[in-house]
């Protein structure tokens, strides 16, 4: 079994088909950490049961937020202790992490929507594919008078674009 | 390192969907002039369209993050100039200047000798208390407490009343930090 940096991953996860399809789930949360909406493509495996399973991804990114912010060698800003609160956008942040399985793409905007998705490891980089998925909750959700801010999402409309997008997702 | 923050927003203004200058004015016009029908006190109208503002604001802050390729809002005196220069650009189709800087850097004005609001309008005598534009200042508001800036705004000058431009003062309350947001216990 090997750990680390290693060209050949194992166990490998089946090969990204041509027909698209290679994004496994995607979460969209709000800074209080609600979660906005949850889609699920591929996800053969669940250990824990929804509510758990957000809070755990929404603790995941806060943390790893914070660690790569204290870790950055090239600002000479005094940082504080790690776990120190932080103003939202301030410090570096990560983009995305992959592991030999999947590959974790993440984008905060500083109005602090927090979106995720992930997708199979060998995916490419996935930044500007959510900036396009911010621009997509602006207009079927941010502008739908109906919904109210800070709730979970349900339009069916928003749904069915991202859907698509993310089928064509490379 | 971050794409350098737009400089101004015209490029995004010829971009998005427009409406028509007069229909908007008109429209807000038949806002303001509804609600002084309904509330009748000048004051509770002046509350209404700040609120109404604020609500139109922490909404509107997501399209402007998504369309202006803004990724940090952390600088006050930095965000400032981009609401002046960008925002109120994109929004309005005019641009604002940023004058009267504190020392401390928590404070200014932001300056607006053109507003598409305004056109058309005269302030009757038993209205002088009414702040007009004060859907704004709601929105102003709105927007930055979403990028986690309190802050308290008010009008030095409004045109309206006599005076030669408009100057909406941003004052920077404070600045919330990110917090964990659930409790050990849950």
């Amino acid at each position: 079994m090997q750990f680390f940096g290693s060209s050949e991953i194992s166990p490998s996860p089946p090969v990204p088909t041509a027909s698209g399809n290679n994004a496994h789930m995607m979460y969209v949360f709000n800074r209080n950490g609600v979660c906005l909406l949850y889609r699920e493509w591929n996800r053969p495996l669940r250990t824990l049961d929804s509510n758990q399973d957000h809070k755990l991804m929404f603790g995941l990114l806060f943390s790893l937020k914070s660690l790569t912010a204290k870790m950055d060698p090239s600002s000479s800003v005094e940082k504080g202790n790690l776990g120190v609160p932080q103003l939202p956008g301030q410090g570096c942040s990560f983009h995305s992490f992959r592991t030999n399985t999947y590959k974790l793409s993440f984008m905060e905007s500083p109005s602090g929507i927090k979106i995720i998705l992930v997708t199979h490891p060998k995916a490419s980089d996935l930044r500007e594919s959510l900036k396009y998925i911010y621009n997509l909750y602006v207009e079927y959700v941010v502008k739908n008078p109906l919904y109210t801010p800070g709730t979970p999402i349900k339009s069916e409309l928003f749904n069915t674009t991202l859907d698509q997008y993310v089928r064509g997702l490379g | 390192m971050a794409p350098a923050v737009p400089r101004s927003g015209d490029a995004i203004f010829a971009n998005v969907e427009r409406v028509n200058a007069e229909l908007f004015t008109l429209t807000y016009g038949a806002i303001v002039r509804q609600l002084l029908t309904d509330l009748e006190e000048v004051e509770e109208v002046n509350k209404q369209l700040d609120q109404m503002g604020y609500n139109i604001g922490i909404r509107l802050i997501d399209e402007f993050l998504a369309k202006s390729n803004v990724t940090r809002c952390v600088d006050f005196r930095e965000t400032a100039e981009v609401i002046a220069k960008v925002g109120f650009k994109m929004f309005l189709g005019v641009t604002a200047s940023v004058t009267n800087w504190d020392n401390e850097g928590t404070c200014c004005s932001l300056i607006l000798e053109d507003n598409p609001l305004v056109d058309f309008v005269e302030l009757p005598d038993n209205c002088q208390g009414l702040y007009y534009c004060n859907i704004l200042s709601g929105v102003v508001r709105g927007a930055l407490e979403m990028v986690s800036m309190k802050t308290e705004i008010t009008w030095i000058r409004d045109m309206l009343r006599g005076d030669d431009a408009f100057e909406l003062q941003v004052k920077l309350l404070k600045q919330v930090p990110e917090e964990y947001p659930y409790k050990d216990d849950e």
